[in-house]
């Protein structure tokens, strides 16, 4: 055995890449409490108080610290770089993206315009050179997808119809297996690769043979790239980690290749906790490793993922508020064999919020499983409770699906670690196709004959029977140019802006899924259900175009766990990811989708407009998998029930849920308040639910927040949002409104 | 069968009795507490009638979330105004295996005839209740609720005597309630008795105001403002409170 193994238990793990049987074989579970965890070192309070400084510097300059105009970002474009030159003995673990911290990096692949579009906005000029490399003689992703685009792709996404497609930036959502540079080393995954390349088209030549080898020919690139990026900041990452210090670092290179190289909109780091635990656990076994050391190097590899900065154009800030990069982490679990997957380093993670305060990033996400241990329960729970900046997701759902070693791709979407890859989708507004399918595709905003031009409803009344077949052709519709569109940008984007750091971490023989996502949800499931049960009367304008509708009598919301409603609900999902079903998806990639809309509910709400269950054009949609606003009449669990409804099987990209708790009505102190938590999560994943984002605090505080946002208390306020967190005071004051708008759950 | 008259119901209640618990407004009340924040639940009125099965199948879609502590609280208006029903509701609850909390200012109570017959043999079925006591003195009591304060203080007295587990609820209205002298005399008064749990200060607040206006009532404390969080914790300190 190699040395750097020692003490290492398993054999199969040895001989080929296979990073889940070294964790069953190796790691420790824990049952205990967090009595054992230690405060910030005296390094760790210096570094996080400098960053701090500089994440202040970046707010007062409109959000952006400096920018690069000069410099191409790849693996290799800078030299060594830290948080402070002269305190970088301190930082126990190091990298950076760029030559300096919070910089952020010029990634022109995705599309120049926008790159350049980026640097303007924040008074930056990219430099004449590269205008005319980019310009004249480099195809970007966004080059190939207008090539190609058809007319009714340009006219739909123009309408908003389909909306955050992945045609401007980095599609994100693939997560390197980045353990696999700690267990391993570069020169044994270089290898393997090479056996991989050595292994195919010998028989035949096709078209998906010549690309898959030139894919892999450009991972071993990026192997050799990642080895010598880690050699200019003085390792040898060419063998596997000799100890704890060296696994967080060979991991975080890892992590930092995908973020030089890729601008993704989410850039996980993945399920990583368990594993860096054993080379924890080993080096306190071997006496080489306090407990101070350990939550040192957890706090320091935290830091550099609460330090990932992309450069973005307005409109995608609009889309994904408050400049976040998804970089997604996992803690707990359940092992197939029924282990619970809690190790100490699982309260590490957690303890960081406590450590340097609550943060947005990374996207701590605990899957979560009514059987894990109680005090870890409980533990996460009051974390929840004072820094609402961690979300739930149920491994008891996803572990069937995924298996024991998925991790989240984006904010809420599983995949396999490193065996899998994702084509993200962005959304199908279905909100404004159901007004299309009242006024015969034509847009209300626009008035342009969007869909196809099917007959209009006539009458002055919204029936059911005439409403439901249209609905059904104009979903129909939609899913088909939905497909197509997407296959389109996945083919340039794997031509144009090929994820080969990241890819280079993961199987060659990959599994992808198509990610298509829905929004709008629960406004067309109400508007149904008023379609259903009460009279819902077109209100024309001049044109005889159907603008408004007014509804007379009651009728069922989702939301109240009534089952007339959320049986609408079901029904909508597993319909039209049917209809998603039936269209070829590029590179045979298995079709999914989601009910999750990230901040961009409030971007889709501006282009919807009115609809039959009464919510106002132009006003947010509910985000995610949310029950509209005033809809829950019967209080939180109600709302939970409701969500709880919708089948994981039919939504595999994930099923969103954001709820606020006020403190007072989870108890009447923090104790009381975590073991009611435990309790709402407990029975919410037991119905088979997905995930659960939690907020605990009170309408008050966000109003002053937003009112006072120079107050020292609310730099780093953190509230989850569908799916990923957020500063608060970074909002735009419109999603500031709608955050407030969205009744916390809270009793007189 | 009898038919319960709800007010209205809510999924998720955490501060109404043990763990998580699913909590069931009835309408009527024969008090008319000044700081009372639900004034539009204290007509008998017929606005929904369920019976106690229908109750009980909608309160358990939320079993999940009991636990081994959670279940359903009952509370008002005064739910003891309809006790033929509460008793049907915690008897079929307990043979479903469901927990029971009552939510009460005793204000109905006597012990003496059918009625206590009946409550006797609702305390079988009862595993905890909420009581709460408007104040101590008997005068200033009818004064803020119209209604004497004895025969709650004697519900008090039995529940300890028959050891019911007993949350006391206490609200502190400044210059009504909150003033140390009465918050002396009742600790002293809760120091007899055998079966406190827990004791809750319930600050005074203003959310319910609207609903007055609502119902065109005037509002009678008006210009009383919320505690003071020193005088929340005094109130504690004195009570015991946690």
């Amino acid at each position: 055995m190699r040395t750097e193994w020692r003490g290492f238990n398993g054999t199969k793990w040895q001989n080929e890449v296979n990073v889940r049987d070294f964790i069953q074989h190796n790691y420790t579970s824990y049952d205990g409490d967090e009595s054992f965890l230690a405060g910030p070192t005296q390094a760790t309070d210096t570094l996080w108080s400098k960053l701090k400084e500089l994440q202040k510097e970046e707010r007062a300059k409109g959000g952006v610290l400096d920018m690069e105009t000069e410099v191409v970002s790849s693996l290799t474009s800078y030299g060594a770089a830290y948080i402070d030159e002269k305190s970088k003995d301190l930082e126990k673990v190091v990298g950076l993206q760029t030559d300096k911290p919070l910089k952020r990096a010029f990634m022109p692949y995705g599309g120049i315009k926008m790159a350049e579009q980026a640097c303007t906005t924040y008074g930056y000029q990219p430099s004449e050179k590269l205008h005319e490399i980019f310009h004249t003689y480099v195809k970007t992703h966004n080059d190939g997808v207008f090539d190609a685009y058809t007319a009714e792709m340009k006219h739909v996404r123009h309408n908003h119809i389909l909306t955050g497609l992945p045609d401007t930036y980095g599609r994100g959502r693939i997560v390197g297996d980045y353990r696999r540079v700690a267990l391993y080393g570069i020169d044994f995954l270089i290898a393997e690769k090479k056996k991989d390349l050595d292994n195919m088209g010998e028989r035949e030549m096709s078209d998906e043979v010549i690309r898959l080898r030139e894919e892999v020919a450009m991972q071993i690139k990026a192997l050799k790239g990642l080895k010598e990026m880690a050699a200019i900041y003085g390792f040898d990452i060419s063998n596997p980690a000799q100890n704890a210090r060296e696994a967080v670092q060979w991991l975080y290179f890892g992590y930092l290749g995908a973020v030089k190289t890729q601008n993704g909109a989410a850039m996980s780091v993945g399920r990583v906790s368990t594993f860096l635990d054993i080379y924890f656990t080993r080096d306190m076994a071997e006496g080489t490793l306090t407990e101070a050391d350990a939550q040192e190097l957890i706090d320091h590899l935290v830091m550099k993922f609460r330090m990932v900065k992309f450069a973005r154009i307005p409109s995608y800030n609009e889309l994904f508020s408050g400049d976040p990069v998804w970089a997604t982490l996992e803690v707990a679990g359940m092992g197939q064999d029924g282990r619970s997957m809690v190790t100490k380093n699982d309260f590490r993670f957690l303890h960081t919020l406590e450590n340097m305060g609550p943060s947005p990033e990374p996207n701590l996400t605990v899957l979560y499983s009514s059987r894990l241990p109680k005090a870890f329960k409980k533990y996460a729970a009051m974390i929840s409770v004072k820094t609402s900046s961690i979300q739930y997701e149920n491994d008891d759902v996803m572990r069937p699906v995924w298996g024991d070693d998925y991790s989240i791709c984006c904010c809420v979407s599983a995949t396999q670690t490193g065996k899998e890859m994702q084509f993200f989708g962005a959304r199908a507004n279905l909100a404004k196709c159901l007004t299309y399918a009242i006024s015969g595709g034509v847009d209300s905003k626009t008035r342009e004959q969007v869909g196809p031009a099917y007959r209009a409803i006539e009458g002055d009344v919204v029936t059911y029977d005439e409403f439901m077949p249209k609905f059904m052709d104009m979903m129909e519709w939609l899913a088909a140019v939905y497909v197509k569109t997407l296959n389109l940008i996945h083919y340039m984007h794997d031509k144009y802006f090929y994820e080969a750091a990241e890819m280079a971490l993961i199987d060659t023989d990959v599994r992808r899924t198509f990610a298509t996502g829905i929004a709008g949800f629960s406004h067309v499931v109400d508007s149904i259900s008023a379609i259903k049960y009460a009279k819902v009367n077109i209100i024309r304008d001049e044109t005889g175009f159907p603008l408004e509708f007014k509804t007379e009598g009651d009728f069922p919301r989702y939301g109240n766990d009534d089952d007339r409603a959320d049986e609408i609900a079901v029904w909508l999902l597993k319909t039209f990811v049917n209809m998603i079903k039936k269209h070829h998806t590029y590179r045979n990639s298995e079709p999914t989708t989601s009910i999750l809309t990230i901040t961009s509910n409030v971007v889709y709400g501006k282009y919807t407009s009115n609809m039959p269950d009464g919510r106002k054009a132009g006003t947010p949609l509910a985000p995610g998998a949310n029950p509209s606003y005033g809809a829950e009449q019967n209080g939180l669990l109600a709302s939970l029930n409701s969500v709880a409804k919708l089948p994981y099987e039919y939504a595999l990209d994930g099923i969103s849920n954001t709820q606020t708790i006020s403190p007072s009505a989870l108890g009447q102190n923090d104790e009381e308040r975590a073991n009611t938590l435990v309790g709402v999560l407990d029975g919410y994943f037991n119905q088979g639910s997905h995930h659960l984002n939690v907020n605990v605090f009170g309408v008050d505080k966000l109003k002053d927040a937003m009112e006072h946002p120079e107050k020292e208390e609310y730099q780093n306020f953190t509230i989850r949002v569908s799916g990923y967190a957020v500063k608060f005071i970074d909002l735009t004051r419109e999603q500031q409104l709608d955050v407030i708008a969205r009744q916390a759950h809270e009793r007189l | 069968m009898t038919k319960g008259y709800i007010h209205s119901i809510e999924s998720f209640g955490s501060v109404d009795g043990p763990g998580i618990r699913f909590l069931i407004f009835l309408q009527g009340c024969p008090m008319r507490c000044q700081f009372c924040h639900n004034p539009d639940s204290w007509a008998v009125s017929k606005q929904q009638e369920m019976t106690a099965e229908e109750l009980l199948d909608k309160a358990e879609r939320f079993r999940s979330y009991w636990g081994d502590k959670g279940g359903i609280t009952v509370s008002g208006g005064e739910a003891l105004l309809q006790i033929d029903f509460l008793l049907e509701l915690f008897t079929k609850a307990h043979e479903r295996g469901i927990n029971t909390c009552l939510d009460t200012s005793a204000q109905p109570f006597r012990r003496h005839g059918e009625w206590f017959d009946k409550f006797e043999a609702l305390m079988q079925v009862t595993d905890t209740i909420l009581l709460d006591i408007k104040h101590i003195r008997d005068d200033e009591h009818r004064k803020i609720t119209c209604c004497s304060n004895q025969n709650i203080l004697d519900c008090a007295r039995y529940l300890s005597d028959i050891r019911k587990p007993v949350w006391i609820r206490h609200v502190l209205v400044p210059s009504i309630t909150d003033k140390d002298e009465y918050l002396h005399e009742l600790a002293d008064f809760l120091s007899t008795l055998q079966n406190i749990e827990r004791i809750d200060v319930l600050p005074y607040h203003t959310l319910g105001i609207f609903k007055y206006e609502k119902l065109g009532i005037p509002y009678p404390l008006d210009g009383v403002e919320p505690p003071t969080k020193e005088r929340i914790e005094n109130a504690k300190t004195i009570l015991g409170a946690k």
